[in-house]
Parts: C-alpha cells; sequence; structure tokens
C-alpha cells in the first residue's frame, strides 16, 4: 500500500463524509430537538438536485451553480415548513408513527420525480469545476483530485462553520440550544418552541437541498437517489449522538473514510456489511453516540 | 350480552372455518394467491407481538422472511437439479462455481432445511437483539439499525451471484418431502398446511399474550423504565419475543417461498420490509386477529391495485403509510373498537370510592 493509494481514498473519503455530513446535519439536529426522524429526509436531497437542473434550464450557464446552491437551499426549506407544519407536528411523541408516515411522503415524492423523469436528470458542471488537480511526477505521482469534489468539500465545511456559528452566536442559535437541553424550561421562560421546531426543521431539509445541488455537480440526479444516501446519514444520526452537530462531523468524516477504505479492499456490498457490523460494536461500547448530551432526565421525552 | 373476547374468538372460529373450506369454493390461482397472504400473515402476527404489544419498531423483518425462504429454496433447488450444480452455479463466473459450495451441501437434507427455517432467524434475532437490547438501545434507533441491516442483507445476496443468483433469486423448484407442490391436489395440501400453521401461531400468540410474560410485554411497551423499577430486567423479554418473531417471519417467509414458487432480494429488502409492517398497522397492531386481518386484506387488494395501476401504485402507498401513520394508530380494529358499546367496568367498591373521592378534589 503507498502513499498515492492513501491519499486517493482518504480524498474519497472526505468528499463521501461531505455529502454524508450535509445530508445528516439536518437529521442531527431535529432528531436532537423532537427526538423523530424524518424518512423522507433523503428525497430533499433529491429535489436539492432537481432544482438546480431547473435552474439551470432557466438562467445562463455560467452562473447557475451560484444561483442553483441558495435556490435549492430555500426551495427545500420551504418544503421543509410545509412538511413540518402539515405532518410532523402532529405526531410529535410518536417517533414510530413518524417514521411511516414520513416513508410515506418519501414514497410519494420518489415516484413523483420518477414518473416525470424516469431516467433523471443531469446539472451540467462549470468548466472552471470539470478539471482535476492532478500530480504528474515526483512521489506523489498518481494523486488525482477532481475539483468537483475539492468543491463540495469547501462547502460542506463552510456549511459547518456557519452552523456552528449560527448556534454559538446568534439568538435564534441560543433558543434552539435551550430548547435542546429543556423544553419545558425554555417554553417557560418564553421561547416559542413550536418555532424553533419548525426553523431547525427547515433549515434541516435547507441543508439536505443544498447537499442535494452539489451532488448534482458529481453525479446524475434520478428519484430515487436519496435512498442511496439517506441509511447512511441515519447511521451518521446514531454515530454522532443526538443534537450534536461536532457529533454528526465525526460520524460522518469516520464513516466516510471506512467506507472508502472498505470498499477499495473488499467489494462494495462486504463493505455496507462490515461498516454496519462495526457500528454495532461502537454501539456496546458507546450506546449513545460519540457525543453525548448530559442530562438529569430519566426517560427521553419527546 | 356475550362478552367481547367470547365474540372475538367466535369470529375467527369462523374465519378460519371458511379458511379451510376455501379449496372447495376458490380457483386453482386465487387459492395460491391466498396462501402465500396467509403466510404473510404469520409474519404479521410477530409483528403485532413486538410492535403492537412490546412497542419495538422492526423494519428489517425482511431479513428474517428471508432467512427462512432462502433455507427452503436451497434445499428445492438442490432436490430438483439432482446431482448436477444448480443452472445459475454452473454459468457462474467471477468467482466460477465447479462444485457445490460447503455451506450449500447439507440443505440437500430436508430435515436440515426445515431445522435452519427455524434455527437461522433464531440465531439471527438473538444475537442482534442481544447486543442492541443490551445496551438499551431502542426506539427510532432500533428501527433505523434493523432497516440498515436488512438493506445490507439484499445487498449482500445481490452481490454474490455465483452463490445466490443474485437479483433473480432462487426459483424452478417443486418437490418438498417427496410431495410435488406444484401438483393440483399438492397446492391444496400447501395451502391447508399453511392455514393449520396460521392457527396454530394465532393461538400460540393468543395464549402468549394472555399469560404473565404477555403482560409483561405491553408493561414494557407503555413504560420500560417504571417496569425496570418494579424488578423486571426487561432485555430477556425483549429479546425473547424479538427472537419468536424472527422465527414467525422464517416460517413465513419459508410458506411464501413455497406458494409463490420464487425467493428473491426484491421480495425481503426495505421496501418490503416497511410495507409489512404498515399492513399490520392497517389491521390494528395490537389486535392479534386484526394484524392478521390487515397483512390478508391489505396485501390483497394491494395485489389487484398494483397490477392495474402500476404506475400510481406507490404514490397511493405513500398516502396509505401517511393516513396510517397520522390518524389510524390503531388500525381498522381501533375504528370497530371505537364504536363498540363499551361495558361498564366492573370496578371494585374502593376504586369507584378513590374515583369519587378524585372527582370531589
Amino acid at each position: 500500500m503507498d502513499a498515492v493509494f492513501i491519499i486517493n481514498q482518504a480524498f474519497n473519503g472526505l468528499s463521501l463524509a461531505s455529502i454524508l455530513l450535509l445530508a445528516a446535519l439536518g437529521l442531527a439536529l431535529s432528531f436532537g430537538l423532537m427526538r423523530v426522524i424524518n424518512m423522507a429526509h433523503g428525497e430533499m436531497l433529491m429535489l436539492g438536485g432537481v432544482v438546480a437542473y431547473l435552474v439551470q434550464q432557466t438562467v445562463p450557464k455560467s452562473v447557475s451553480l451560484w444561483i442553483a446552491l441558495p435556490v435549492a437551499f430555500i426551495a427545500t426549506a420551504l418544503l421543509g415548513i410545509l412538511l413540518e407544519t402539515t405532518i410532523i407536528r402532529w405526531l410529535y411523541g410518536r417517533p414510530l408513527d413518524t417514521l411511516l408516515a414520513t416513508w410515506g411522503i418519501s414514497l410519494i415524492l420518489q415516484q413523483a420525480v420518477v414518473l416525470w423523469q424516469p431516467f433523471g436528470v443531469s446539472f451540467v458542471t462549470p468548466g472552471w469545476l470539470s478539471g482535476q488537480f492532478s500530480i504528474q511526477s515526483g512521489a506523489f505521482a498518481g494523486v488525482t483530485l477532481p475539483y468537483v469534489r475539492i468543491f463540495v468539500i469547501i462547502l460542506s465545511i463552510l456549511v459547518m462553520l456557519g452552523l456552528a456559528s449560527l448556534l454559538r452566536y446568534t439568538r435564534i442559535g441560543l433558543y434552539v440550544r435551550a430548547v435542546n437541553q429543556s423544553r419545558d424550561m425554555a417554553s417557560a421562560l418564553g421561547v416559542n418552541t413550536r418555532m424553533v421546531d419548525m426553523a431547525v426543521f427547515a433549515l434541516g431539509t435547507g441543508l439536505a437541498g443544498l447537499a442535494g445541488a452539489a451532488l448534482a455537480t458529481i453525479s446524475p440526479i434520478t428519484g430515487v437517489i436519496g435512498s442511496s444516501y439517506i441509511i447512511n446519514a441515519f447511521l451518521v444520526v446514531i454515530l454522532g449522538g443526538v443534537g450534536s452537530i461536532w457529533g454528526a462531523l465525526l460520524a460522518a468524516v469516520s464513516l466516510g473514510f471506512f467506507t472508502s477504505f472498505f470498499e477499495s479492499f473488499y467489494s462494495v456490498s462486504y463493505a455496507k456489511v462490515i461498516i454496519l457490523l462495526l457500528v454495532i460494536a461502537f454501539l456496546q461500547w458507546r450506546p449513545k453516540g460519540f457525543i453525548v448530551t448530559r442530562s438529569r432526565a430519566l426517560e427521553e421525552t419527546a | 350480552m356475550m362478552s367481547k373476547r367470547v365474540l372475538g374468538f367466535s369470529l375467527a372460529a369462523l374465519l378460519f372455518l371458511a379458511l379451510f373450506l376455501a379449496p372447495s369454493y376458490l380457483s386453482a390461482f386465487k387459492l395460491s394467491l391466498l396462501g402465500r397472504f396467509l403466510a404473510l400473515g404469520i409474519l404479521g402476527i410477530g409483528i403485532s407481538l413486538i410492535w403492537g404489544y412490546t412497542g419495538i419498531l422492526s423494519l428489517g423483518q425482511g431479513l428474517f422472511f428471508a432467512l427462512g425462504g432462502y433455507a427452503v429454496a436451497m434445499h428445492m433447488v438442490l432436490v430438483q437439479v439432482g446431482d448436477k450444480l444448480p443452472g445459475f452455479m454452473a454459468r457462474s463466473f467471477k468467482p466460477r462455481i465447479t462444485e457445490l459450495p460447503w455451506w450449500w451441501q447439507p440443505f440437500e437434507s430436508p430435515i436440515f432445511a426445515t431445522v435452519m427455517v427455524f434455527l437461522l432467524p433464531a440465531l439471527t434475532a438473538v444475537i442482534i437483539a442481544t447486543l442492541v437490547f443490551w445496551r438499551r438501545i431502542s426506539g427510532v434507533y432500533f428501527a433505523l439499525i434493523t432497516q440498515a441491516l436488512v438493506l445490507a442483507f439484499t445487498t449482500l445476496i445481490v452481490s454474490q451471484q455465483s452463490y445466490t443468483n443474485g437479483f433473480n433469486g432462487l426459483t424452478n423448484f417443486s418437490t418438498l418431502y417427496g410431495f410435488n407442490i406444484t401438483s393440483e391436489s399438492g397446492r391444496v395440501g400447501l395451502y391447508l398446511v399453511t392455514v393449520v400453521a396460521l392457527l396454530l401461531t394465532w393461538l400460540l400468540a393468543q395464549w402468549l399474550t394472555s399469560t404473565h410474560f404477555g403482560k409483561v410485554l405491553v408493561a414494557i411497551r407503555d413504560g420500560e423504565n417504571r417496569t425496570r423499577f418494579l424488578g423486571y430486567n426487561t432485555t430477556p423479554y425483549k429479546v425473547a419475543i424479538f427472537t419468536l418473531a424472527g422465527v414467525l417471519a422464517g416460517v413465513s417467509g419459508a410458506f411464501f417461498t413455497m406458494h409463490a414458487g420464487i425467493i428473491s432480494p426484491k421480495d425481503v429488502g426495505i421496501a418490503p420490509s416497511i410495507e409489512m409492517v404498515v399492513w399490520v398497522a392497517i389491521g390494528g397492531r395490537e389486535s392479534i386477529t386484526g394484524a392478521v386481518l390487515g397483512m390478508v386484506l391489505g396485501n390483497l387488494a394491494a395485489d389487484s391495485i398494483s397490477s392495474q395501476f402500476p404506475e400510481s401504485w406507490p404514490l397511493m402507498l405513500g398516502v396509505l403509510f401517511v393516513i396510517v401513520g397520522m390518524i389510524l394508530p390503531k388500525g381498522l380494529v381501533g375504528i370497530v373498537e371505537r364504536f363498540w358499546p363499551h361495558r361498564q367496568e366492573e370496578a371494585s367498591p374502593a376504586l369507584n370510592a378513590l374515583k369519587s373521592e378524585v372527582s370531589d378534589a
């Protein structure tokens, strides 16, 4: 095993991790607040990609990426608000029923897009993103890093920094942390907890949409693309610990690296099985994930 | 007036009688279809026991269903090809298979295959449940882990084309214990055995839920920590019931495979696993009979609707999931119960005194 191989695989892992992170952040945040998992979250990713495609059909190619990213974010965030107010909020305290209902939403969205575009849609990557950084000679000859993947990694780092400062420095961030620690106490002090729930849910679906738009630069977007990312995103939430964005970061990066390396040593399917066994083994050691929010509450009140 | 329980049992007895007589009034095709869905009813009882009674949602019952189904299919494929290699192995490349793999060989014995229908799901379920429940991982986490398991398992089957025939699954078989189950009399026999199996499972579940063990399960569902404080170690209870549900899923998979004549990854993956759950939910997960009715009638309806409207069927199914999750958590049984004339509870005098005291305060 040489250094070039390791660098290439590590880079692949990082690139996978950045998509996973963008997809999982929203899940982790709203799971921390509301104890519900949105099974249609993968379809937010898919719709983000579809929106990026639609944007590219309407605006000049040169600027389409810069318009597509924010538009995908806003469109899926609005859809998140719709989903939260019509379905999720009526299911508080019934997390398992929420799984079923949101799975239904995911079926509907998938099939709608499949009927509309059976073969999926493609986003034409702008010229400045389509090359790759490669080292031709010297000790690291053979290292190739596609620009699109570098772009996605940078994007997710920026999103992570932005989200961390939002939670740390702004008033809405303060509210989110307060509700996360104690919903009743925050509510008693005048925080509109329902509004916080909705805002966080919308932020989460928006980030998934952003991830989808970024993903569109890497691969074609089909109606069912969400399902190939969502299970790993769930694993990120489980590994990371409830409602912790740093836990999600740690989990996404480890999952990305492990997947990338296992897939290069074994087949993709063995890699899936090994990763899952590792996750279950890890939970024996830390059943609540990497980062545990300490609480005196006996039961996880939802 | 008859008590609710007696009425329930009489209705169930009538239903089973109608099922036993079905070969006399249903066509061969309809009978086979019904048999397939009755087999799923066995799995539905398992879901009702773990979800409706114990509060554990598993989105991975397809895994155990597959273990049972593949066990019986492997045996029947070997019977069919005799001394030769199964066709897909003979045609295989990457890796090219020239002799029967060691883990296929014992399946030449029908008794071994039958034992495996029970043992494989049981062992898998015990291991998963012990590892997960021991660390008190439950609720949404458990549901997501079981879903990931079923995904990993189906990916594995699909990728090992040479050993499992991958996406196409195992098919082209007809003989079990010397009986040709595709002949006319064989089909009727298989159907009747399926009904007997369903009846036995139904009786087992009725009995189990009326025992002390069954009451502890409901206590775990309604408040696991309180049950712990009362001195019960809840983990063995959850492992036991999850294992039973796994075995039932395995048996169900075996019968399903014999009726359908095929078992393939698309019958056992993520989507079918969660659809099984929703049919049970529609029938009424807190009722054993409701679970069976939901599974059988739901699948019968789905079968005819999805073949007529293949494109919009996933949309309808999606709407059904939303409706069940949002407004019908107790299923159709819940609706019936709401309109059932409630018998006044025969409360003890002490309780009545307490009640009036509370209402006075």
